[in-house]
């Protein structure tokens, strides 16, 4: 198990420098100078040459790569050309939302969609299958920006149960702060639990056919009790690998959610780098992804091995 | 009175009857034999027996255990009888243990579900049970998990789970059809012993005639759904009154008519054959451990030769197999089929020399294509393969020379049973006309009967286009029907070699002796002799 954990956090340290030099050389790709594009039309060379130096664009490529990398190691992350204020200040800010968000979003998934998917399993052809199979293909097949205009309308306009979008932030108090989240996590929710219940379903299928259940029938379990004891942890090793998959997801890919509830997100820190080619800020972010992305693969991999003995390897 | 009873049992799933008319007694401490091939019912008597019948069936008749009808109690109740006064064990070890959970635990379980015994004396007792069917916890402790046990270890963790609680009745549905002559021998050992310590009861149900002679007080045999002959053992195997029993035993032991061919050139040399296998890294930078599956082989195959190789599963035929079809590469050694290397790169025309036959008629055709492409696949290692009319005639006479109709090309797979699906696999083989034809264990998993006819054919066919034969094996019975010399593989060599008869009456190597030893065999004595002394007695149906 210590061999298996060291092997994955080596592998966890070569895929993200593998990434850094990737991200690094995109930047450095893409044309157009960014000194020049942010003092306007009538500068100077000289105020851009300045620029240039004070955003630390001087140099070779080689020289650059170590100070852009070895910076985002000790949390220096620049400083963003178009707000003028630390990158690291700016990712910290968002990250208080959109961190929050994708574990409420994955949270409410696998709670709804663990249970739901077991249950459409075990009535395998019943009413309650179509009901479950039905549900989530509407899921999958609703946007969940429309989904989330529609939340918005009977929880907030008809309801007011709560806000209609925007953060209050977290001193407010932490129920408001959930608060604000909740129609977000639901709308992110809904199309990820679907699928995951679908997912579930068939893990559940598959592990019901299996001898070992027959055996478990054997020994005097019932149904039920073979279900739960043998059938829900073998079950779950193929859903762990969809769970990485969407938290990942989720972190960065709730732009037009964060954009429908005036939520300022990591993902809409990104679209603003983007469209304002403040590359430092595009830089760090996604390299902050990769890492969220890697480090949750990571988990993942420790996952699988605490549910399935065959992957750890003996010492 | 008998501790299992069951009468007139009928079954059928969705209007299609299984069973008609069931009736078996078993009495305390006894051992009855349910002998029988595949679709003769023996094993959905059995999981009546423990109600675990697949959904959908309905069942007349009765199933008296303990005094009350089993297919009229309902669930509760027939789960606190399952494990506690009825085991049960299965014929697949491998799949059928829990992947994620230790052994130990899963041996607990029985005792957890149906005692109020705490946790740490049901752990306690797990560790023992597994000590009794010879699984100490010095060597291999209850913490380990199924996959680091092999077969026949799994099979006794299945038969510790079966028998944990001292049930009254064990239910064996061809506990040692997966396993190894050697493995099998010391599971039957480990039930018969059972059984004479616990005074349980047994129902051992196996295909294999020669199983249950050593180990049954009674014997049934069924066929489609009936019980034909029931009698005590000996005198059952000395009249054989029922037609179906006669055919049963003559099919167990089957030699098809051969005519030896004079031996031609040499077409197949292995000289040296070495294969090793990395295995996973244990230290970062020290060169990965290896694996020798196959160590210094060397064999012969004359033109119109056939010849066994025999050894238990992991000994490396399977590894030296690969090699001579030229999928696996070699560390040592080399390979040469008509005078030419063999090996991963070698051209299509000399990998149409040699063709294989697989044990699994099931797996090895592509269910979405018709018979006609399957059957025609191997043309694609020819430079100048039969379009339209000539191919079609060509996968006509290959699928006539197997004993089926031209009018099977157009259908699938499934339209097929197991024995004409290797009927088809022998035609596929056939299609090239290869010179050398390797049996991969290819009538293993096929019924006696069906598999004393495919060996007819096989030797049919070697007359009739002088083939080679490669057959492997670990039926020793099988390989003596076929070949004329004999390989014995163990850990990866060759320990023995020769005539087949001489090698199986005379083995010279010790391990050789003991595969022959382990083999069940119907004591000769036993053989019919006198004719049935009264026709029709513990008939049905």
């Amino acid at each position: 198990m210590l061999r298996h954990l060291a092997e994955r956090l080596l592998s966890l340290g070569l895929s993200l420098f593998a990434a850094s030099l990737v991200v690094f050389a995109v930047i450095e790709l893409v044309p157009g100078d960014p000194a020049a594009f942010m003092l306007g039309m009538g500068a100077t060379p000289e105020a851009i040459a300045a620029l240039r130096r004070e955003l630390g664009l001087e140099g070779t490529p080689l020289t650059r790569y170590l100070s852009w990398a070895g910076g985002m190691l000790t949390g220096d992350f620049g400083i963003s050309y178009t707000y003028r204020v630390p990158v690291s200040q700016l990712v910290l800010d968002r990250l208080q939302v959109s961190l929050p968000l994708a574990a409420y979003a994955l949270l409410l998934s696998t709670v709804i969609a663990l249970p739901v998917g077991m249950l459409a399993a075990v009535r395998r052809g019943s009413a309650t299958d179509m009901a479950v199979m039905g549900t989530t293909q509407l899921g999958i097949a609703v946007p969940n920006f429309w989904f989330a205009i529609l939340l918005v309308l009977v929880f907030s306009i008809k309801l007011r149960w709560v806000g209609a979008g925007g953060f209050p932030g977290w001193e407010v108090g932490l129920w408001r702060g959930i608060g604000a989240l909740t129609l977000p996590a639901v709308a992110l929710a809904l199309p990820q639990a679907s699928i995951l219940a679908r997912v579930m379903r068939s893990a559940v299928l598959e592990t019901l056919s299996q001898d070992y259940m027959r055996t478990a029938r054997a020994k005097g379990l019932s149904r039920r009790q073979a279900v739960f004891r043998h059938g829900f942890r073998n079950a779950l090793i193929p859903v762990l690998t969809i769970l990485g998959l969407q938290f990942s997801f989720l972190l960065a890919g709730a732009i037009i959610i964060e954009n429908v509830f005036f939520l300022p997100g990591l993902g809409r820190l990104v679209f603003q780098g983007i469209t304002q080619r403040d590359l430092v800020v595009v830089g760090s972010v996604v390299m902050l992804l990769v890492f969220a992305v890697i480090v949750v693969n990571f988990l993942v991999d420790i996952a699988y091995a605490l549910a399935d003995p065959r992957l750890r390897r003996p010492a | 009175m008998s501790l299992l009873a069951i009468d007139a049992l009928t079954l059928a799933i969705r209007g299609t009857p299984l069973l008609r008319g069931v009736s078996l007694a078993l009495q305390p401490g006894q051992t009855l034999g349910l002998v029988g091939e595949s679709g003769s019912g023996k094993s959905l008597t059995a999981l009546a027996a423990m109600g675990l019948l697949p959904e959908g069936a309905t069942t007349t008749g009765s199933i008296t255990f303990d005094g009350r009808d089993l297919l009229r109690t309902p669930e509760p109740q027939l789960c606190r009888l399952r494990g506690r006064r009825i085991g049960m064990i299965f014929q697949e070890p491998m799949t059928a243990l829990n992947p994620v959970q230790p052994i130990g635990d899963q041996v607990a379980e029985t005792l957890r579900i149906h005692t109020s015994a705490p946790r740490a004396d049901a752990h306690r007792i797990a560790a023992e049970k597994l000590a009794r069917v010879g699984l100490p916890t010095d060597r291999i402790p209850p913490s380990r998990f199924p996959h680091e046990l092999s077969g026949g270890q799994r099979q006794r963790v299945c038969i510790a789970m079966a028998v944990a609680l001292r049930p009254a009745l064990l239910i064996a549905d061809e506990p040692t059809t997966a396993l190894d002559v050697t493995t099998q021998m010391q599971i039957l050992r480990l039930l018969k012993s059972l059984v004479a310590e616990e005074g349980m009861a047994l129902m051992l149900i196996t295909h294999d005639l020669a199983v249950v002679s050593g180990l049954a007080d009674r014997v049934a045999v069924m066929s489609e759904g009936r019980v034909v002959e029931e009698n005590a053992t000996e005198p059952l195997f000395r009249a054989m009154c029922h037609p179906y029993t006669r055919q049963l035993f003559a099919a167990s032991d089957h030699r098809p008519a051969r005519t030896s061919l004079p031996l031609g050139a040499p077409l197949l040399q292995v000289d040296g054959a070495t294969r090793d296998y990395a295995l996973p890294r244990t230290h970062l930078f020290r060169r990965r451990p290896s694996f020798r599956a196959v160590s210094d082989v060397s064999l012969t195959l004359h033109q119109g030769e056939s010849v066994g190789l025999v050894g238990e599963s992991g000994c490396g035929k399977s590894t030296l197999t690969r090699a001579i079809l030229g999928l696996e590469p070699l560390q040592q050694g080399r390979i040469h089929l008509d005078g030419q290397p063999v090996g991963p790169g070698m051209p299509p025309t000399l990998r149409a020399k040699v063709q294989v036959v697989f044990q699994d008629p099931y797996g090895s055709f592509n269910p979405r294509h018709r018979i006609a492409r399957a059957v025609a696949e191997p043309f694609h290692l020819l430079p100048a393969p039969p379009r339209g009319a000539a191919r079609r005639a060509a996968v006509a006479e290959a699928l006539e020379a197997v004993g089926l109709t031209a009018a099977d090309m157009d259908k699938y797979p499934h339209e097929f049973s197991g024995g004409q699906r290797q009927r088809l696999a022998i035609a596929r083989a056939l299609i090239i006309r290869p010179a050398l034809i390797v049996l991969d264990e290819a009538v293993s998993a096929l019924d006696v009967s069906v598999r004393a006819r495919i060996l007819d054919l096989l030797a049919d066919l070697q007359t009739r286009f002088g083939l080679t034969y490669l057959f492997i094996s670990h039926d020793l019975a099988v390989v003596r029907a076929i070949t004329d010399r004999v390989l014995v593989m163990q850990s990866g060599r060759i320990v023995e070699e020769g005539p087949t008869d001489r090698v199986f009456d005379h083995p010279s190597h010790p391990y050789t002796r003991a595969l022959v030893a382990a083999t069940p065999r119907i004591p000769a004595h036993w053989v019919p002799a006198a004719p049935c002394p009264n026709a029709g007695v513990g008939q049905q149906g």
